[in-house]
Formats: structure tokens, C-alpha cells, sequence
């Protein structure tokens, strides 16, 4: 409703703590963020205008273009195995079954995980003599350097991190759940298959759901740092030295803060690039109608 | 017949599927009750010899964890009251009235939610080394009585759904909107806030970079940077360092039970459908 007279201060006053806190520990960072791209700022010495030097002085380092390519495998991996599994969870729990609630509770469990227990557990298990390369062994399968192959480790960190895809195979079931039942029974009497009706009903009916996971996914694994500095430090010879960590040592191992606020501003700029570049392909083949 | 057959299958798979998803949380707490000479036992064994509960209290007193554990409490305490509050409040004054720029402001309110946190944390750290919060627990803690835009989001959701007779009736009856507030939508927003405290709960006890950025001094480390760094000085005593995950895992897994109707049964892609 709209209030009149003096009345009318009153729902800012409710949302105040929130503007407060957009201006405090957003807007305002970012602006200064922003400001700090510009400098040669080192924690000490001496802060020098350079314009976008830093952004240029990106493209001449190699380390830049090397994490990008870490975080690209990484996240090519990852998406897709974990929306497939996520989606391939949410369908088979999707059905009136016994047992329902203690089945989802088993798949979400990982999720409320630390991700400094999710790299210490998954550490263990990927150890060189540890329960993982026994079990390969008991079918033949010689033992893999898991953490210790720079080939393999970026298998590692995702396997560590697809365990916990719970809260997105929940957005999948109440995606599904809002389908309505009558249009697959529809589809049923007109005598389409399970996999047509699938194929050609469910899937474009969840489409917008499959893009906000495949958008979430994406910036997940752009940031994904927790995993790595307890899983494997970025190593095994830089392997696993992903963008975020890139970033991170930058900023707070070689303080270099102007140079890292120039590498934040281009992360940003990709992960809006490739949320765009989602939402459009999917614009294509998607019904947002229900 | 059939039915009962494909039925069989599905079955068969969740239960492989969890055997799976378990057996990370099984490997874990096996270890962490073996002795010191039976992990490193090839082939490994899947039930320890004997159970060794000890391994619990030598881990934790090796490092100040009861410091740390007070430090997590801390701050998660005060986080997770200020975050539900604070998000309530904004949820109710978008929720139930119209005011010029709402619909910019909520507009701003969800867009946040995408901004990554590396674009931050470098401002703020400067920023609270300003303010003299750097190796304090108020990085971690004050800036959650600022609402989060998750939480906003799903409790306005909810707001939207109740018909407006509910304060037209308080009104004429004289009570201000506080008073409104207070009385009549806090105790119908309990479902949500739940929700909201419990998904809160995970993300601050489970925070990892926060306190890594922005807290040097081990007086205020909280759990989660301890066991980092414990593992880091004993690489080889996995039975000790699975003891510590083990313990640091028990509260996020019973907040979770807590709130489980709430988040198993919660419709979070409700406003995602375009």
C-alpha cells in the first residue's frame, strides 16, 4: 500500500538496514574497487595512478592466461556432470516412493559441509594407498596419483566438489514439482513413450530451471577456492592453480592490490559474459511459459 | 507386474546411489576411531580393530580448538540473529507497501546476489583495516545485520501471499506499522526465518575465506581456519584430523535435521520461472 504525509518514510525505515549495508559493504567497495584497478597499490609504498596498465600488464602474464585455462577445464568438467547428476537425482526422486525424505536427506547431506571438510575427507580417500585406489585395485585397476598427477588432480577437485550437489538437485525437484501432472498424462494417452514425453515436455518445461543451475554452476566454479587451498594448494605443479587462487595471491600473498582489483573486475566481467551467454542459447530451445 | 519390476530397479539404483553418497561420511568416521598404526594398514581395513574415542580428545587438545570452537559459536551466534532479523525487516518493507523506487531498489537487491565475492573482498579488507576490525571476529560478524538478498527474497516471497485485511483490521484498531510488524508477520514469517537461520547457520560455522582474509592472529581463529591449519602442521595423522572434521561436521548435520522440513519441502525455484 501507499502511504501518505509523513507516513510515507515509513517503509524506508523498514529497508533501512539493507540500504545501509548496500552502501557500506557493496556499493561502495565496488566503486572503490573499481578506483584501485587504476593504481600500482601495494600494501606499502607509495600508490601511483596508472591507468589500465594493469588490465594491459593481464595480458602479458602468464600466469593469467594459465589459471583461466585451469578454471576452464575445471568448470567443463564439473557443469555438466554435476546439472546431469543433479537433474538424474531429482527425476528418480521425483516419483512416489518409500523412503522418499531419507533418500533426499542421503544426496543433500554433502552439501552442509565445510569446504575445508569436504578437501579434507575427499584427501584422504584420493591418498596414494588410500580406500579409493584399494578398491580400483580389487578390480584390476592400477593405483592413480590422484593428488600428485598434475594430469589427474583437476579430476580430483572434481570429484571432491560434485559430492556436494544437493542444494542443486533440490532446485530441480521444485522445478519438476511445478509441472503440472495433466500435461504428462496428456502426452501418456496420446500414446507418447517415457523418454519422448521426457524429451519433448519435461526437459522444455524445466528449462528455466536447468539455466539457473547451469548460471549458478558457472559462478561456483569460477570461485571455487576453499576446496582448493586444502585439497591441493594449487599443485600439484600449478594444476590446479585456478583463477580465484590466482587472484588470491595477488592480493594477500603478493599484495598486490591494485593489480588483484584489476584481476577481480575482468572474473566479473567474464562471469556476467558467460551468464549472458547462457540465458541467450537458452533462450532458444527453452519455454518460458508454463 | 512390470511396474513392480522397474520398480525394483529404481530402488536398487537410489540404494547403490546412497551406498555412494555415504560412504565418504562412513570413511571418515572410521578413521577417525582407528589407531595410528591401523590407518596406514594395507589393505585397508573398513571396521577398526578397536575403536579408539581417545583419538577425539588427544586431536582436540593438541591445538587451542576450545578457543576456536567459542570463536565459531560466537560468531555464528550473532550472525545468524542479526541475518534473520535484519532480512525480515527488509522483506516486510518491500513486501507489504509501495514506495517510489521499489522496484529499482529490489531490482539492485537481486542483482547483488551475482556480484562474486573476489570483486569484494579486497575493498573490504581494505575498508575494515580502516575501521580497525582486521583481527577481530566483527568482519565476520556485523556486516550480516545488513539483511542478505537471499533471505530477503525468499521471506517477501512468502510476505506477498497474505491478504492485506491482515493490517487494514490492525490499523483501525490503532497499531502502528511496528507494532504490525512485530505482532502480527514475525510470528506468521516463523516457517521462513527458521529456513533462513538454518541455511545461515551452515555458511557462517562452515566459512572458510572470511576469517582466512581477514583474521591473522590465532586468538580469533574460528573452527574451520584451525583445522586448515592443523592439518597443515600433522599431514600424516589422519586419524586426529578426521576426529576434528568429524566433531566440526556434527552441528551443520544437526541444524540441517533441524531444518529439514523446511529445506526438503521448500520451493526455492519459485521466482525463477521468468
Amino acid at each position: 500500500m501507499y502511504l501518505k504525509g509523513k507516513q510515507k518514510w515509513v517503509p524506508y525505515l523498514f529497508i533501512l538496514p539493507w540500504l545501509i549495508g548496500l552502501l557500506v559493504f557493496v556499493a561502495f567497495p565496488m566503486i572503490f574497487s573499481l578506483g584501485m584497478s587504476l593504481f600500482d597499490w601495494d600494501i606499502v609504498g607509495d600508490r601511483i595512478f596508472i591507468g589500465l596498465k594493469n588490465y594491459i600488464d593481464m595480458f602479458h602474464d602468464e600466469l593469467f592466461y594459465h589459471s583461466l585455462k585451469v578454471t576452464f577445464q575445471y568448470a567443463v568438467i564439473l557443469v555438466p556432470l554435476n546439472v546431469g547428476l543433479a537433474l538424474a537425482l531429482a527425476l528418480l526422486l521425483n516419483k512416489p516412493l518409500k523412503c522418499l525424505g531419507a533418500f533426499k536427506t542421503i544426496f543433500y547431506l554433502p552439501s552442509v559441509l565445510s569446504g575445508v571438510a569436504l578437501a579434507l575427507i575427499w584427501g584422504w580417500i584420493l591418498n596414494d594407498r588410500g580406500i579409493l585406489n584399494y578398491l580400483l585395485s580389487l578390480f584390476h585397476i592400477k593405483a592413480v596419483p590422484w593428488l600428485k598427477d598434475p594430469d589427474v588432480a583437476v579430476w580430483s577437485m572434481v570429484l571432491t566438489t560434485a559430492w556436494a550437489l544437493g542444494s542443486m538437485m533440490m532446485v530441480f525437484l521444485s522445478g519438476l514439482k511445478e509441472i503440472p501432472e495433466q500435461v504428462i498424462e496428456a502426452a501418456r494417452i496420446d500414446g507418447a513413450s517415457g523418454f519422448k514425453s521426457f524429451y519433448r515436455i519435461t526437459l522444455p518445461l524445466l528449462g528455466p530451471t536447468i539455466v539457473y543451475n547451469i548460471i549458478m554452476a558457472i559462478i561456483a566454479s569460477m570461485q571455487q577456492l576453499t576446496v582448493i587451498i586444502n585439497l591441493t594448494n594449487g599443485g600439484p605443479m600449478k594444476s590446479t592453480y585456478m583463477y580465484s587462487m590466482y587472484l588470491y595471491e595477488n592480493a594477500f600473498t603478493k599484495f598486490r592490490l591494485g593489480y588483484a582489483s584489476a584481476n577481480a573486475w575482468v572474473m566479473f566481467i567474464i562471469v556476467m559474459a558467460l551468464t549472458g551467454a547462457v540465458m541467450f542459447i537458452s533462450e532458444k530451445w527453452t519455454y518460458y511459459e508454463v | 507386474m512390470k511396474k513392480k519390476i522397474s520398480n525394483g530397479i529404481l530402488y536398487f539404483i537410489l540404494i547403490c546411489l546412497s551406498l555412494i553418497f555415504l560412504f565418504p561420511f562412513f570413511w571418515a568416521l572410521v578413521t577417525a576411531l582407528k589407531s595410528p598404526a591401523e590407518i596406514f594398514a594395507y589393505p585397508p581395513s573398513f571396521f577398526p580393530k578397536e575403536l579408539h574415542f581417545a583419538n577425539f580428545a588427544e586431536a582436540w587438545t593438541a591445538q587451542p580448538f576450545t578457543k576456536y570452537l567459542i570463536n565459531s559459536l560466537i560468531v555464528t551466534f550473532f550472525a545468524v540473529v542479526g541475518m534473520t532479523f535484519s532480512s525480515a525487516l527488509t522483506a516486510y518493507g518491500f513486501a507489504r507497501f509501495e514506495f517510489p523506487g521499489k522496484n529499482l531498489l529490489f531490482m539492485i537487491l537481486l542483482s547483488t546476489m551475482m556480484i562474486p565475492w573476489e570483486v569484494l573482498v579486497i575493498p573490504l579488507y581494505m575498508q575494515y583495516n580502516f575501521f580497525g576490525w582486521l583481527d577481530t571476529l566483527k568482519p565476520l560478524i556485523i556486516p550480516s545485520f545488513f539483511g542478505g538478498a537471499f533471505y530477503i527474497f525468499l521471506m517477501k516471497q512468502f510476505l506477498r501471499t497474505i491478504p492485506k485485511d491482515f493490517e487494514e483490521s490492525a490499523i483501525i484498531d490503532g497499531a502502528n506499522y511496528w507494532q504490525i510488524f512485530c505482532k502480527i508477520f514475525l510470528p506468521l514469517l516463523k516457517p521462513q526465518m527458521v529456513l533462513s537461520a538454518v541455511m545461515y547457520m551452515i555458511i557462517v560455522w562452515n566459512d572458510y575465506l572470511g576469517p582466512l582474509v581477514y583474521i591473522s592472529n590465532s586468538e580469533k581463529f574460528t573452527l574451520p581456519i584451525g583445522l586448515s591449519l592443523y592439518k597443515g602442521a600433522h599431514t600424516t595423522n589422519f586419524s586426529a584430523i578426521m576426529a576434528i572434521t568429524v566433531i566440526m561436521t556434527v552441528p551443520t548435520v544437526v541444524a540441517f535435521f533441524i531444518g529439514q522440513k523446511h529445506i526438503l519441502g521448500s520451493n526455492i525455484s519459485s521466482g525463477i520461472k521468468g
